[in-house]
Parts: structure tokens; C-alpha cells; sequence
């Protein structure tokens, strides 16, 4: 065999910048999480538990609280939306199918910044909606449509469906349909056809859509800032305010650090509950 | 499926692109409104555009985009490619480490990854500036090139390599000879693609942007915070333009690269 010594060190750049640039930075943040904050924002170096300890107050329990019921509402709305356009593009033919997919990646590629400002010129007291209500007559106030948990919830979903349709559209595309094929055979209408054969053949890509719009949106501090004004703070908010108006660092990465872990724990439940269901449905 | 059926997905399905396309239409037509305020349409203007190329700001702010975005696309393409060259001679449990360090900063929140190269570059006493934006850019932008050019490389089989090797060239040569041709078009593919990324990243560059190095998103998120105004929406309809342009050339860039590998 030819030495492939040469090659093999190709990688060592990369690997190095990913070090010093990703994996370094990830542990200054949990290390950061248990110093104190100095009188003038800067970091103090002593141990304490503190930071975590403030988490606690139920203030920030109720932040918590908010932002994962904003994402998993965001997770399941983008199922219930994104499946049926996934479903659709999996049908057609391959070059329609190809123009399809472009299209709904174009506006996942936009900036969502953009995208939830575009929102706003809408939604606005003066926006096209109140605009339009208006001159047809309809209502002599504005309504307050805009900086609203729900309108928090609109844009996430606007901004994150595109996550979700290509993962299931793969696992459409890769199932076997002649399983299907088969249920229909023996009998099945197409929506028991559709319930025990093709949804559970691409749950996997149902479960890698949530995951990446779920950790999108626990982080999200975008849409609330534009979408939601100051009062649908979520806690992506709370520690991009820590960082860069309050400057206290430590309490921001603690509830950074909190922040995935309690994400990693929720995608992990939800992996098992889905493999679970699945070897049940096996067995069955 | 029933006709009746058929239709119904056929029709929700074109209502969810018009879902997705009718607010990027809106702000883009409201660009050429002459009305200040108002949603009402009060004739075409190509005024705010005007304004945005004499303002001196704006255009500081599309040359550090510009130039951060070159450095950092070449710098992520050629660290993304060489790495992903080498991996794939990785033994089983190497290439997993290794994939493991490279796909966690696709995954992880973009907050996450923006604070904790803030506390870094803070730590170090690095001022922030376009050299840390470059450097946020590439570490993010990196795997993505890593992914794009690595499913190239999956796809092209060992033959052609093995080939040149029993030719008598060495590895360097056929590297430079062999595999960089054919892999061409992923490397083109992921260098579009790291410069759509770094043009069109705000959460990351939010954080390691200083005072004197702001971008185009953080120049649009400074004009959506103090209220709006029409300027916003041509420089985001300019924005918009050119993230597509960028996205269907990669695409077909990316399409022609697996046209080319069936023989």
C-alpha cells in the first residue's frame, strides 16, 4: 500500500484552527460560568457557584419556560406545515422536483434578519395589513398585530420551515414504496396507508427536521428583538443582554451553559422517545 | 391518491411558497415606495437607492462585507478542502473524531458560537475588528465546505487515484493532477457557499463586530432598531438580490458536480 503520510496531515490546519477557535472558546464560556463579575463588568477570577444559583430565581425559571414552549411550539407548528410541501415535492418528477427544492431553500438561504424585518413592514401599525383593513373600511384602528407572542411564534415558524421540509423530503425520497405498495394491496386506505407505513418510515427525518429547528429557535434571540419588542423576551435575549448592555459575562455564559445542556437533554428525551415508539410499532 | 386529494396538497403546497415568497416580495416592492411612512403606495422612486450609495456609511459597511467575506470564504476553503482531503484516509474511528469536531459548529446555537468567540478574542486581548469577523467566518463556514466537498469526494470512487498511484505518480501529484480537478466544482460550490454564509451572518459577526467594522446585517439591524425606514428595505432588497444570485450559482455549480461524476 502507497504511504499516505503526505496526504493524511492535510487535515491538521483545520483541525488546529477548529481547536483554538471552537473547541477552546466552548470551554472558556463554562469556565467563565463560575467567576464572579467585578463593579465595572470585568471578570473576576474566583470560583463561585453564584451564577448558577441565580438561575434559579423563578424570574429566569419563567424565561426558560417561555423560550422552550416558543420552540417546541415552533417544532411541532413546522411539522404540521412543513410535511405536506415535503410530501408534495417527493411526488413530482425529478426536474420539477429539483426547481421545487431550490425554491424552498432560497428563502432559508436569506437572511432571517431580513426575513423577519419583511415581517415587520407587514405587520406594523402602518404596515400593508392595517393599510389595506383600513382603506377597505373594515377598522378605523390599527391592530396591534406586530410585538406579540404570537406574532414571536409567526416569524419563528416563517423562519425555520425550510429546516424542517428537507430532512423529511430526504427520508420521503429514500423510503421504500414498496411497502406501501403493499399496504395498499391488503387493503388500506390512504390515510391508515399514510399513518402506519409512510409516516413511520420517515420518522427519522421528522426527528432531524425538529432538532434543527428546535436548537435554532432556543437560541433565537433575532425574531423576539424584532418581532416581539421588549415584552416577549426569550432567553436568547436575556444573554445576548448579559454580554453586551449588562457586561456580566459570568451569569451570561452560566445561563448560556444551561441553556444547551437543557437542549441537549430535550433532543436526547426526544430521540428516545421516538426510537422507543419505533421498536414498539416493530413488535407490534 | 383521489383527484380531490391530489389537489388539495397541490394547492396547499403553492399557498406555503406564496407564504414563504410573499413577505421577501413585499419588502422588495416597498423598496421603490416613494411614501416616507406610509404601507400606502404612493408612486415608484428609485430614491432610496440613490441615498444608499451616497451614504458613506453603507458603503463602508458593503466593503467590509465584501472584503470578509473574500478573505474568509478563500481561507475556509482552502483549510475545509485540504482537511477533508486528508480525512478521507482516516481509519473508521479517526474520521468519526474528526467529523465529530467538524459538524458540532453546524449544530450548536450560532449565540453560542458568537459569545464564546467573543470571551475568547476578550481573553487573548484581541480588539475586535474585521481580523476577528474574518476569523468567526472562517470557523463557521469551514464545515460546510467540509460537507459539501467531502459528499464529492464519497461520490468519486478510489479508481481514478489508483490509477494515476500505479502510473507512477506520487501522492502529491496525484492530488494536484487527479483529485483537485475532479473535485473542482465542490470546491467552487463551497467557496460560494462560505461567502453566502459570511455575507449574509448577523448573529455571529454581533458579537465580534467592533465599533469600526460593521457589516451589512449589522448595518440593517442598527436601521430596523431606530425605526423604520424605506433605506432598509433597498439595502435588504440588494442583499436579498445577491444572496440568491450567490445561492443558484452554487447550486449549479453543485449540479453540474454530480453530472459530471456519473460515468
Amino acid at each position: 500500500m502507497l504511504n499516505k503520510k503526505p496526504v493524511k496531515i492535510l487535515a491538521l490546519p483545520a483541525l488546529v484552527w477548529l481547536f483554538a477557535l471552537f473547541v477552546v472558546p466552548m470551554l472558556l464560556i463554562a469556565v467563565l460560568s463560575f467567576l464572579k463579575r467585578g463593579t465595572y463588568g470585568q471578570v473576576v477570577y474566583e470560583f463561585t457557584m453564584n451564577n448558577y444559583i441565580r438561575i434559579l430565581d423563578p424570574l429566569y425559571g419563567q424565561i426558560f419556560w417561555d423560550t422552550l414552549v416558543v420552540a417546541v411550539l415552533t417544532t411541532v407548528l413546522s411539522i404540521l406545515f412543513g410535511y405536506p410541501l415535503a410530501y408534495y415535492i417527493s411526488r413530482l418528477d425529478r426536474s420539477v422536483q429539483q426547481i421545487w427544492l431550490l425554491l424552498v431553500m432560497i428563502p432559508f438561504w436569506i437572511n432571517f434578519l431580513v426575513r423577519s424585518y419583511a415581517w415587520v413592514i407587514i405587520l406594523r401599525s402602518q404596515g400593508v395589513v392595517n393599510t389595506i383593513l383600513e382603506s377597505l373600511g373594515l377598522i378605523t384602528e390599527p391592530l396591534p398585530l406586530l410585538y406579540n407572542s404570537g406574532s414571536v411564534l409567526l416569524g419563528m415558524v416563517y423562519t425555520l420551515v425550510p429546516f424542517m421540509v428537507l430532512p423529511i423530503y430526504v427520508s420521503l425520497e429514500q423510503m421504500d414504496r414498496r411497502k406501501l405498495e403493499a399496504a395498499y394491496d391488503l387493503g388500506a386506505t390512504p390515510w391508515k396507508a399514510f399513518w402506519h407505513v409512510t409516516l413511520p418510515m420517515t420518522k427519522s427525518g421528522v426527528v432531524t427536521g425538529s432538532i434543527l429547528v428546535f436548537v435554532s429557535s432556543i437560541g433565537m434571540f433575532v425574531v423576539p428583538d424584532v418581532m416581539g419588542g421588549a415584552k416577549s423576551a426569550l432567553i436568547g435575549n436575556v444573554i445576548q443582554n448579559q454580554f453586551l448592555s449588562a457586561r456580566d459575562w459570568p451569569f451570561g455564559s452560566a445561563l448560556s451553559i444551561v441553556l444547551m445542556l437543557l437542549s441537549m437533554l430535550l433532543i436526547l428525551l426526544y430521540f428516545r422517545a421516538t426510537k422507543a415508539s419505533e421498536t414498539k410499532e416493530g413488535a407490534a | 391518491m383521489k383527484t380531490w386529494r391530489r389537489h388539495t396538497l397541490t394547492g396547499y403546497s403553492w399557498l406555503m411558497l406564496v407564504f414563504l415568497y410573499l413577505p421577501i416580495a413585499i419588502l422588495m416592492i416597498y423598496s421603490f415606495n416613494d411614501s416616507r411612512i406610509n404601507a400606502v403606495w404612493s408612486g415608484f422612486t428609485w430614491k432610496w437607492y440613490l441615498s444608499l450609495f451616497d451614504n458613506r456609511q453603507v458603503m463602508q459597511a458593503l466593503g467590509n462585507s465584501l472584503s470578509i467575506g473574500i478573505i474568509s470564504s478563500v481561507l475556509a476553503t482552502v483549510l475545509g478542502t485540504a482537511a477533508s482531503l486528508a480525512v478521507k484516509h482516516y481509519s473508521a474511528r479517526w474520521r468519526t473524531v474528526v467529523n465529530g469536531l467538524v459538524y458540532l459548529p453546524i449544530v450548536i446555537p450560532e449565540i453560542m458560537m458568537g459569545l464564546a468567540l467573543l470571551v475568547l478574542f476578550s481573553q487573548i486581548h484581541m480588539e475586535l475588528g474585521k481580523a476577528t469577523l474574518i476569523m468567526a467566518h472562517v470557523t463557521f463556514s469551514m464545515p460546510y465546505v467540509m460537507v459539501i466537498i467531502s459528499a464529492r469526494l464519497a461520490d468519486m470512487g478510489k479508481e481514478l487515484e489508483e490509477a494515476a498511484q500505479d502510473l507512477g505518480a506520487t501522492p502529491w501529484e496525484t492530488l494536484r493532477y487527479v483529485t483537485l480537478p475532479l473535485i473542482m466544482p465542490g470546491v467552487v460550490a463551497g467557496f460560494l457557499m462560505s461567502f453566502t454564509l459570511s455575507l449574509d451572518d448577523f448573529i455571529i459577526s454581533f458579537f465580534v463586530a467592533g465599533p469600526n467594522s460593521t457589516t451589512l446585517p449589522l448595518y440593517i439591524y442598527g436601521l430596523v432598531k431606530r425605526g423604520v425606514s424605506p433605506e432598509v428595505n433597498a439595502l435588504s432588497t440588494l442583499l436579498i438580490a445577491s444572496t440568491v444570485l450567490l445561492v443558484v450559482v452554487a447550486e449549479l455549480f453543485r449540479r453540474k458536480d454530480s453530472k459530471t461524476i456519473t460515468y
